[in-house]
């Protein structure tokens, strides 16, 4: 609920307007490291296994080190996914050619049932999206479910082949933490490249 | 003793049948083809067997799971998974506010610490669409949406303050033998991220097309159905890293077929 805005208040007390509790704000991450020498934040925390297109199997921990554009799609769709994909395409081609080893492209589906391995390598050729800077991933129904929710992107199957889902393309710094969103199709993307550009050297 | 004998006889079926059929602490639900206030296509969706916690997760039982995985403590949790909130009315790692009792229901829990609770029981979180089916029946009918008693009830706690702070159980159950669906604290469901509506419902007319591809779709069924349409309005609005004073759980588990 989004009474007003965000106006905030410095007592503790209820919303005026839904009496709901005021929650405290949060404040700047304090940064704990942990053992593997990422943060509380990193989605390195998470522990669900992945396929990647070639093949592969991984854990989100193994993009470490890369600034990460990830995206969650799924190969059948026709409304909104080519444009998410055009706006990834679009993102990358404005990052300058001696930069794009620093970056993964990373476009995850939300379809596992269907997005098999193969499928994700053929969608990448077709879209000119096999180089190695773009990684294409195949979840379990539950990782799936976990990691969108860590992204807060929404998303439910509405036929046996389409979904509603939200778009939004998230960006992560080389140890896995959030940095930027970009919401809706098609929007001006200065401020998304200006972040990835802030993480590159 | 002839009817001693048959007394203990159906004492040993009845028990072999729970024994067998059912887990402990939990009943089953059979399901069945049903319309949910808001579903794929807004038609019927079905809803297969399954078992379903008879109470909501209480403090006591949060806390023993606590002890055997330290990583959701309190002070151990990572913010990947909760936010500050995280066990707000628990005095520290192990102890409740004095204020708290230990048969009240677990809230202040992430959708991530409430996943892996049930996970590390062998169960899972309920769909939406399974927490719907069985919370749409009463004490007398598996499906009681359109008496009107059913609905003012409903209605009626969401109104009323502070139930989080009750007991567990002390609602009638309803027909599956199932505690508390209302009348306590809202609950997590598996795929509460499904719901695409925001909590701002006046937001949702057209706006989000963009946002939500395919958003013409989530069409409410029965709009008369306020209380349940708020109950879609607030999974809207969570996000799972959130702890809210009144969201717990509950479990719920796959049927194996019978033999």
């Amino acid at each position: 609920m989004q009474c007003e805005g965000n106006k905030t208040y410095n007592q503790p007390f209820n919303c005026p307007i839904c009496k709901m509790d005021l929650q405290p704000l949060e404040t700047s991450a304090s940064k704990i490291e942990n053992t593997d020498g990422i943060s509380e934040e990193s989605i390195f925390n998470l522990t669900s296994n992945w396929n990647t297109e070639e093949g592969e199997q991984i854990l989100l921990k193994d993009l470490k080190g890369k600034t990460l554009v990830m995206v969650m799609i799924y190969t059948s769709c026709k409304a909104a996914c080519p444009r998410l994909v055009a706006d990834m395409r679009n993102i990358e081609a404005q990052i300058p050619d001696n930069k794009i080893d620093q970056l993964n492209f990373v476009l995850i589906s939300i379809d596992p049932k269907t997005d098999t391995p193969e499928r994700l390598k053929s969608f990448a050729i077709e879209n000119y999206m096999d180089d190695p800077q773009w990684t294409f991933l195949q979840g379990t129904e539950t990782g799936v479910r976990e990691f969108a929710n860590v992204l807060a992107v929404k998303y439910k199957q509405i036929s046996p082949i389409d979904f509603s889902h939200s778009n939004i393309i998230s960006i992560f710094n080389p140890k896995g933490e959030l940095i930027h969103q970009q919401e809706d199709l098609g929007v001006d993307n200065t401020e998304t490249i200006d972040a990835i550009l802030r993480l590159t050297n | 003793m002839k009817d001693h004998v048959f007394r203990l006889l159906i004492f040993i079926i009845i028990s072999q049948t729970k024994l067998f059929g059912q887990s402990e602490n939990m009943v089953f639900i059979q399901g069945s083809r049903y319309i949910p206030l808001y579903g794929r296509d807004s038609t019927v969706v079905e809803v297969k067997d399954f078992e379903m916690d008879i109470f909501p997760v209480t403090n006591v039982q949060f806390l023993e799971f606590v002890k055997q995985y330290p990583k959701w403590q309190k002070s151990k949790a990572l913010k990947l998974f909760t936010d500050q909130s995280y066990l707000l009315n628990w005095k520290n790692d192990f102890e409740l506010n004095d204020t708290e009792k230990q048969n009240s229901p677990v809230t202040y829990v992430s959708w991530f610490a409430a996943k892996d609770y049930c996970e590390c029981q062998g169960k899972r979180l309920p769909t939406i669409d399974e927490w719907e089916y069985a919370a749409m029946a009463d004490q007398t009918s598996r499906d009681a949406r359109l008496k009107p008693e059913y609905n003012k009830q409903i209605l009626a706690w969401y109104e009323t303050p502070k139930t989080n702070e009750n007991l567990i159980g002390k609602n009638q159950k309803n027909v599956w033998g199932v505690y508390d669906l209302h009348g306590l604290v809202w609950e997590w469901t598996l795929d509460f991220n499904s719901v695409l509506i925001t909590g701002e419902s006046r937001k949702d007319v057209d706006k989000d097309n963009n946002l939500f591809c395919g958003s013409a779709a989530v069409n409410a069924t029965d709009l008369m159905n306020y209380a349940a349409f708020m109950r879609y309005a607030i999974r809207g609005s969570l996000k799972a890293k959130y702890a809210m004073k009144n969201l717990g759980f509950r479990c719920v588990k796959d049927t194996k077929p019978q033999p």
